[in-house]
């Protein structure tokens, strides 16, 4: 033995540390993988060790090779272990490892809950703060949920080290477990003014960080913060606060107003710039927010403006990147102040640094106007030039293509400018823009219809030289252009000076290199240029030009069939056979260009990005139901290899209609013909469906007349700089006619022009050049307006879109373990929480809702009636009804209209704040009586609990003396709960027991003892289990067992082994191929100290008789020294109860049930009973799985349902502690068990 | 919020890496491979940020167009920030540089060495500094503090194993440039208070 412990530490020696471990990779660079794996094998040994202080080396070890990129997430259990060590020093390592490869998947955390619950509350700071900080990187929802008390207790810690890790901790909490934002809030809130700047900061920070998700629910903290920073002298937590103004002000432009005077006095007094900085920011946010345009804020865009131009003109690169970055804020709406900074912006784009250079081309796009556009482009393409294969000429282009089709082109004059700046950029090697480029030409050719001709033009030439853009490589982006040549000018061929030749081009055998869907393109287009061709020819009746093209085709076309890509194949074979039968007809000499343009007539119309988004799923179809009997399983799988065919997208929004189904089709379609029929341009399509264009709309453009064949002949010459040219003479001329002044010479010099004319000529001078008519986008009829669909559902900020100024409900306490009875109570428990069932709180807010729904239903239902009794009933009651009609109402509207009627207060506070002086210390008390005093006159939306009090105490004395008695005992309750009374007796008083209240347990009066269903299974000295057995509602003849193991002892358990010896009606669920002798492992070791759950799933026949099963549990202990071997038997009882699920029922259909006459009664009484009523329903509810169905005063029906579908149903009456429950059911033995262990349950208390 | 602190050499050798998101093993090294090619092309002379996700694939990695990476660069070693809109630039530039200066502190003349060899020690101390991606503490006196008093108390304890070998000599000091601060954080001593015994 002590020779184990003499060898043990000698091994110790020679294992390595951390230290060791790095050197040994350094020594190693050549066979770094190798040495590593050999370092795996040694701590994998290590870890086998018992030696806590040998593990920690290990883990520490395992730490260093995770950031080498190794998955060492198998070690986890052994990083838990470390982590529980007593020893600080190896805590730290165990937590330090947690924290770098623990997430929300990795099972072993569950298991820590408790070793961290311990830690939180060690006596030393330490512990406690390696547990806060490792929690903060590995939290999951349930530790959240388990943890939010404990850490919650922990922001009152004495030490500031401690709360102020606490405060940062609760932001990660909240995010997990959102149900805790509002009861932990108001203490956040307090530590706002905590006097340790630490804890300040981080409380600061963390609302900061919600406030910037759901900034509306944080308005009512603007005073507070106000007034922090006009007191606080902290840098850090002056930046967080402005930035969180920032965000705040969009809300509530008053509140601009007042921020304005304290920024701009921080602006000038500060000399940190990051704090003057966010100011500047701030600043900028406020006045977006504040209507444009008043006159006494053009100083503090002044000011803004005037400070960023020194931070871009410093030296510091970092500032002049903020300068440019808040600039462009500014831009969006005060264009102006920044436009005369321009000089200082294009220098920009001369900048060394990359990123600067950028940050001045976003801010190019706020400065074009129709005037500069044409310019500022050409020294961004001068840039272009000079960028030769960086990705910063990538940006650059796709920027200018940004700034020009910005706002639908606005700023562009001239179209065919436009297009040659566009063929220009086709000259760019290896840039991945080609589908941008692309597009934009489909998209001006398209929705600029007077610029065709010339696009079509282009194109062809594009198309001609289309070798120099596809060179050498197929990867080559540009390439993507030929797709948007080919289209315009198959769809626009009616253009074509000489559509033969383009023809020609497009089937090249070169072709065949091309992406598939360029070539796809490529072949259906020729299709439609053939048509125009046939028909040239036909209307010169040059029958041997007709068939040579035909032949062209035959001979071209079979390449494309033979091609890999299945839709050139097919798009080919097609063509291929309808110009064979064309030929054939031809050679009969029949006329066929008539039929065969026939094939491509009607217009494309660029359709909306959201069109088919916006479709409303017509009634009745379920988009998600199958057509047919869905596929087996083995089908599905033979379904796989299509995705083969998915076809190679094309980065075009084109290719969008391909996916229009036919119904839609044909809508469309009527939906054009319909807008044809007004569209005075378009010529209805005559039955000979002739394509006939509206040359006459080009006609009526004033295009200047200028010579482009030349240039245009001439692939490879800039020419857009012609147009530039040709703009500044265009607007001249038309400006001297204008003017009507004589005419100047036009043979000046460009730039002196531009110098003479840029001051005096407003935007509104510079008529386009081209007529724009841009072609809308097609929405579906009955489109729906909606917009937001952008928003991401999986925002886990959503979960905190909480109300915080709503008092706090009991139900709303953070949740305290109520099932592991060692847990320790923290001191503060007795503060903050009345034990509230562990059962209650894990009902998802979903439910809760549904309830509240159900409530109000409810009470509808109740009013309805008690109005039909008020016919009958006397007159002089009517002011009483009345009365309590409207406490009624009050009460509904204020459960419904919640969220806005606080709102509404929190604005009336703000209100104050905001129009008094700003002395802000002393607002918050003055708020207090305003708020109470605005709120009574509006009355009826009383958002506060105070001003419902006089309205309440009238009919109080209408009241029998009972009720007095009563209500003055529950007076000293609180506000809120006194309210729920009066409500209550009211209707008591009048309506006779119609009212009725939903499941008691959610809103009564008295906190509630704590309740576990787990009970003892067995216990020795190693071991203690506790279960619980559930039924499932997904199968009706399978319960869930809950076992928890808990180690009592102070050595390692493992290998435990639970086995049940099966009935003939229950029998353990086990793994397939197992014995049916055979024990189930429990999929964990449990380390000194340690409790875990683990779940059986058992399968019962029948469900109507109790049942006991006997097991055994056997496990090794190991401990320093020995492991020895022990088990422990235990018996499993399988109460009725137990097959119960809880299920809720309304009044109506538990009515119906009962009428049905199905079900056979029972009854039971109980004497003795020294509960309240609502105890009472609770422990019924939460031992034996019921649901309160309705409450009447001392007198409620139940409800549950077992797994296989039996319905209990309960009337409970309770009288002068003797209770009597009628039970209902339609299985006799099984409601005569259940109503056995429900008297079992209360005979134990 | 901090998404992610990366701390790299010249080379790309990772040094430290504490990412307040959950990566894979293998995602978190290709963020690393990303996150130094970007920087590294980067003079010593231009500005500290990077951002907008059109310019790298980096930024669909970490997730997308709210973050931006904030880095100094200190003779062989980056440090890198991954920060969100929360954040205010020059605040983490400044929190860099008091996160360099503690490590100066605590180690007597930082070098990359110090780095290699105690990864865990830089750890312990930016545990003091950044808590789950939220900024804990930038009065440096305090941080060292912590890590001193902590460091005692390991001491006290025994320690992970006999006093650990220490670095190789300091090879090379990383010679903290005066760097401008563009926050004041008010009171910065220069010494280490004397602290009361544990």
């Amino acid at each position: 033995m002590a020779l184990k412990i003499v060898k043990g530490s000698i091994d110790r020696m020679f294992d390595k540390n951390l230290q060791d471990l790095v050197r040994g990779i350094r020594n190693h660079k050549e066979e770094e993988a190798k040495y590593i794996s050999t370092c795996i094998d040694e701590i994998k040994q290590e870890l086998k060790q018992d030696n806590i202080a040998v593990k920690a080396n290990a883990v520490c070890k395992l730490t260093y090779l995770q950031m080498l990129g190794y998955d060492v997430s198998w070690a986890a259990f052994n990083i838990v272990e470390v982590m529980s060590s007593s020893k600080f020093t190896y805590k730290r390592i165990g937590y330090l490892a947690a924290s770098q490869c623990f997430h929300e998947s990795t099972d072993v955390i569950m298991l820590t809950t408790n070793q961290i619950r311990k830690d939180l509350s060690s006596p030393n700071q330490y512990d406690t703060g390696v547990a806060l900080t490792g929690l903060s990187c590995f939290v999951t929802p349930d530790l959240a949920r388990d943890l939010a008390n404990d850490i919650m207790t922990l922001m009152s810690h004495t030490k500031p080290y401690i709360r102020k890790k606490a405060v940062l901790i609760m932001y990660k909490v909240f995010l997990k477990y959102p149900e805790s934002l509002r009861p932990a809030f108001p203490r956040l809130k307090e530590k706002l003014e905590d006097p340790d700047p630490g804890v300040q900061s981080a409380a600061v920070n963390v609302i900061c960080e919600l406030a910037r998700r759901n900034p509306k629910n944080y308005l009512s903290l603007a005073p507070l913060f106000f007034k922090l920073m006009t007191s606080s002298t902290n840098n850090w937590v002056l930046i967080k606060i402005i930035k969180l103004f920032g965000a705040l002000t969009p809300l509530e432009p008053r509140l601009g107003k007042k921020l304005i005077e304290p920024l701009t006095n921080l602006i000038h007094s500060t000399s940190a710039m990051s704090l003057l900085y966010e100011c500047v920011n701030t600043v900028i946010a406020v006045l977006i927010s504040l209507s444009s345009g008043m006159p006494n804020h053009s100083a503090s865009i002044q000011l803004c403006v005037q400070k960023l131009r020194i931070l871009i003109e410093d030296s510091d690169q970092n500032l002049k990147y903020l300068g440019l970055l808040a600039m462009s804020k500014i831009l969006k709406t005060h264009p102006k102040s920044v436009q005369s900074h321009k000089d200082l912006i294009l220098q920009c784009l001369d900048d060394k640094d990359e990123s600067i250079r950028l940050r001045a081309l976003d801010l190019l796009y706020g400065m074009v106007s129709k005037k500069n556009l044409m310019e500022i482009v050409k020294k961004l393409m001068l840039h272009v030039d000079k960028a030769e294969g960086t990705t910063y000429r990538d940006e650059l282009l796709t920027k200018i293509i940004d700034i020009c089709s910005q706002s639908n082109y606005q700023y562009i004059t001239n179209f065919e400018w436009y297009i040659s700046i566009l063929v220009e950029l086709t000259r760019l090697e290896g840039t991945r823009h080609g589908h941008l480029i692309a597009s934009q030409m489909l998209d001006v050719a398209i929705r600029v219809k007077a610029i065709r001709g010339f696009a079509v033009a282009q194109m062809a030439t594009l198309l001609d030289n289309a070798h120099l853009l596809t060179g050498n490589t197929q990867r080559n982006g540009i390439c993507e252009v030929l797709y948007a040549a080919a289209w315009i000018c198959g769809e626009f061929s009616e253009h074509l000076e000489d559509p033969m030749q383009t023809l020609e081009a497009m089937l090249r055998p070169k072709v065949a290199t091309l992406p598939g869907h360029i070539q796809a393109v490529y072949v259906q287009n020729a299709a439609k240029l053939f048509a125009t061709v046939l028909q040239k020819h036909e209307g010169e009746m040059d029958s041997q030009a007709t068939q040579e093209t035909s032949q062209l085709l035959i001979d071209r076309l079979p390449l494309f069939v033979q091609s890999a890509n299945l839709e050139v194949q097919e798009r080919a074979s097609c063509i291929l056979q309808l110009v064979k039968y064309i030929q054939k007809l031809q050679q009969k000499n029949v006329d066929v260009a008539e039929e065969v343009t026939a094939l491509f007539a009607g217009e494309l119309n660029p359709v909306a990005p959201k069109a088919q988004k916006k479709v409303p799923i017509p009634e009745g179809l379920d988009l998600d139901a199958w057509i047919n009997e869905p596929p087996s399983e083995s089908e599905s799988e033979d379904e796989k290899p299509k995705a083969v065919f998915a076809k190679e997208e094309p980065k075009h929004s084109r290719t969008k209609h391909t996916e229009v189904d036919e119904k839609e089709l044909a809508r469309r379609r009527e939906a054009r013909k319909q807008e044809q029929a007004n569209n005075p341009f378009y010529i209805k399509a005559s039955p000979s469906s002739q394509k006939v264009y509206d040359a006459a709309g080009v006609e009526h453009i004033p295009v200047v007349q200028i010579d482009l064949s030349v240039p245009l002949k001439v692939p490879g010459m800039p020419m857009s700089d012609q147009y530039l040219k040709l703009e500044v003479e265009r607007r001249q001329k038309v400006k001297a006619e204008r003017k009507k002044k004589e005419k100047k010479k036009k043979r000046e010099k460009r730039g002196k022009e531009r110098k003479a004319y840029s001051g005096p000529e407003s935007e509104e001078d510079i008529a386009p050049a081209q007529q724009v008519d841009i072609v809308t986008e097609e929405m579906p009829e009955n489109a729906l307006p909606s917009d937001d669909d952008d928003k991401d559902p999986n925002d886990p900020h959503k979960a905190l879109d909480i109300d915080l100024d709503k008092p706090l409900a009991d139900s709303e306490k953070l949740p305290v373990r109520t099932h592991r009875p060692e847990v320790l109570k923290s001191p503060a428990d007795g503060l903050d929480g009345e034990n509230v069932p562990l059962e209650i709180k894990k009902k998802s807010s979903k439910e809760k809702k549904e309830k509240k729904k159900d409530k109000e239903k409810d009470r509808k239902r109740s009013k309805e009636e008690k109005k039909k009794k008020k016919k009958h009933k006397e007159v002089e009651e009517e002011p009483l009804e009345s009365q309590l009609e409207e406490a009624v109402q009050s009460e509904e509207t204020k459960e419904v209209e919640a969220p806005p009627t606080s709102t509404s207060a929190e604005a009336s506070d703000l209100d104050f704040w905001l129009s008094s002086a700003p002395v802000p210390p002393t607002t918050q008390e003055v708020t207090a009586p305003l708020s109470a005093t605005t709120v009574d006159a509006s009355s009826a939306a009383a958002p506060d609990s105070e001003p419902e009090e006089p309205k309440e105490t009238e009919p109080e004395d209408t009241k029998s003396s009972k009720h007095k008695k009563k209500k003055q005992k529950k007076e000293k309750e609180k506000e809120k709960k006194k309210k729920r009374h009066h409500h209550h007796h009211h209707h008591h008083s009048d309506g006779g027991g119609e009212d009725s209240v939903q499941n008691g347990t959610v809103e009564e009066e008295e906190p509630l003892p704590p309740m576990s269903n787990y009970s003892l299974l067995a216990e020795n000295s190693y071991i203690k289990m506790v279960y619980d057995i559930q039924g499932n509602h997904q199968d009706e003849s399978k319960v869930i067992v809950l076992v928890i193991f808990e180690n009592k002892s102070d050595s390692f358990l493992k290998s435990m082994e639970f086995n049940v010896l099966d009935s003939l009606n229950s029998k353990l669920q086990r793994p397939e191929g197992a014995g049916p002798h055979d024990g189930l492992t429990v999929p964990f070791q449990l380390p000194p100290g340690v409790s875990n759950e683990a779940r059986f799933v058992f399968s019962v026949q029948s469900v109507v008789m109790p049942q006991k099963l006997k097991g055994t549990l056997t496990f090794i202990v190991k401990s320093e020294d020995s492991s020895t071997h022990e088990k422990l038997d235990f018996k499993l009882h399988f109460t009725c109860t137990s097959y119960l699920i809880t299920t809720p029922c309304y009044s109506d259909a538990y009515a119906k049930l009962l009428e049905s006459g199905d079900l056979k009664g029972s009854s039971l009484r109980l004497e003795g009973i020294n509960m309240p009523f609502h105890h009472l329903l609770a422990r019924i509810c939460f031992h034996h799985h019921f649901s309160v169905v309705e409450r009447i005063d001392s007198c409620a029906s139940m409800y549950s349902r077992s797994i296989q579908g039996h319905h209990v149903c309960l009337l409970v009456k309770i009288a002068d502690q003797t209770v009597s429950i009628d039970a209902k059911c339609d299985e006799p033995s099984l409601l005569g068990n259940v109503l056995d262990e429900i008297k079992q349950t209360f005979s134990k208390c | 919020m901090i998404k992610a602190i990366l701390i790299f050499n010249n080379h790309g050798k990772p040094r430290l890496i504490r990412f307040y998101q959950y990566f894979a093993e293998d995602m978190q090294q290709q963020i690393i491979r990303e996150t130094f090619h970007l920087v590294s092309k980067r003079d010593d002379n231009v500005c500290n940020f990077l951002e907008g996700e059109v310019f790298h694939p980096i930024f669909s990695l970490i997730g997308g167009s709210d973050y931006k990476l904030i880095y100094r660069h200190y003779a062989t070693l980056y440090f890198v920030f991954c920060v969100d809109s929360s954040e205010s630039e020059l605040g983490i530039l400044d929190l860099i540089q008091v996160f360099v200066e503690t490590l100066d502190k605590c180690f007597e003349n930082v070098c990359e060495l110090d780095l290699i060899f105690h990864m865990d020690k830089v750890h312990y101390i930016l545990q003091e500094v950044v808590m789950g991606g939220m900024v804990l503490e930038t009065n440096m006196n305090e941080i060292v503090a912590q890590v001193e008093l902590q460091n005692r108390m390991e001491k006290s304890e025994g320690g992970l194993s006999a006093a650990p070998a220490r670095a190789v000599s300091a090879v090379k000091n990383m010679n903290l440039p005066e760097i401008p601060r563009n926050i004041n954080i008010g009171d910065i001593n220069i010494k280490v208070p004397s602290l009361s015994p544990f």
